[in-house]
């Protein structure tokens, strides 16, 4: 993977083959303690801890069309290589908790990337999915919680066009505003 | 800075539009977003899709994303469902080739035949 935004749209796939309703991402860069945490929420039908244990085994996976799941491993390996790591909390029936935590600066931190274009696209492709994403800088923070845009919206899908069109420049200027997702 | 009380005046212009919309028999377009598709490039080919959705104003086309198909070497994939007829799945796809597609196959009905499985399988 290039970037984490591609990161991101990858692990929030897992959500989604979770049967997920709603899914939260909390991204944190503090520069101050040089630390960047990336963390995945979702309500989907969870693991138990065998399974938890598996998923970080790039020879797992519960698809049938291959036979590797690379998506948890790879990022791993991401994250390991900032000095940072990754832990998940699950419960069969509740839902998954991915946390991840690595240097913000570190040298082989991959860029931040499209992280407009990621939410856009999950957004995009899950309309029976409510997401939040917050971004949390020094200089603020940004949320954006489809439920508020599904009220506003009424009958009309967020899967429009120029809905879709207005979300990700929100996102994009929202970002702009708090000096979030640059590097 | 964008405001949500812009999103009432979507909401406002586009109502009409949508009711017209409700009983559509229309064409699906679906894009592989497991992992080997999204290392290969599948964000941007659906970023590109929509824009050109978007920016032309066409209607009756559902846009969405499938897991891994099977054939990871050919990622990025997009299949094109045209009601009552066989999909088409296009391989290896770009932002560019997306662009043809939309033109020939979403637009005038005829596929691109080079870019699909069926071209690539014959190459290799």
């Amino acid at each position: 993977m290039q970037d984490l935004s591609l990161f991101l749209l990858d692990l929030v796939q897992n959500s989604i083959r979770a049967g997920a309703g709603l899914v939260k991402i909390d991204i944190h860069e503090n520069e101050k303690r040089d630390w960047l945490s990336i963390d995945i929420a979702d309500d989907g039908r969870g693991m138990d801890d065998k399974t938890i244990k598996m998923v970080m085994d790039p020879f797992y996976t519960t698809r049938t069309t291959r036979k590797v799941g690379l998506g948890i491993p790879l990022f791993v390996a991401a994250v390991e290589r900032c000095q940072g790591n990754v832990t998940i909390e699950s419960t069969a029936g509740r839902g998954t908790k991915l946390k991840s935590g690595f240097l913000l600066r570190h040298v082989d931190r991959p860029p931040f990337g499209r992280l407009d274009s990621t939410v856009t696209t999950l957004i995009m492709c899950n309309p029976g999915i409510d997401f939040v994403y917050c971004h949390k800088t020094d200089s603020g923070i940004f949320t954006l919680d489809t439920r508020e845009i599904r009220e506003i919206m009424g009958e009309i899908p967020l899967e429009h066009p120029d809905v879709i069109g207005w979300i990700e420049t929100y996102i994009r200027d929202g970002l702009k505003e708090i000096d979030g997702g640059v590097s | 800075m964008k405001t949500l009380k812009e999103l009432e005046e979507i909401r406002q212009r586009t109502l009409e539009a949508i009711n017209l919309r409700k009983d559509r028999n229309g064409i699906r377009v679906v894009v592989g977003m497991a992992t080997c598709g999204i290392a290969a490039g599948a964000r941007n080919v659906l970023t590109g899709l929509i824009d050109q959705i978007r920016d032309r104003r066409i209607q009756h086309i559902t846009v969405a994303q499938t897991g891994c198909i099977g054939v990871c070497r050919y990622e990025p994939m997009v299949e094109v469902y045209y009601p009552g007829e066989e999909k088409v799945t296009y391989v290896n796809m770009t932002p560019e080739k997306v662009e043809r597609v939309v033109t020939e196959h979403l637009v005038n009905g005829s596929p691109v035949t080079e870019y699909t499985i069926g071209a690539a399988e014959k190459i290799h």
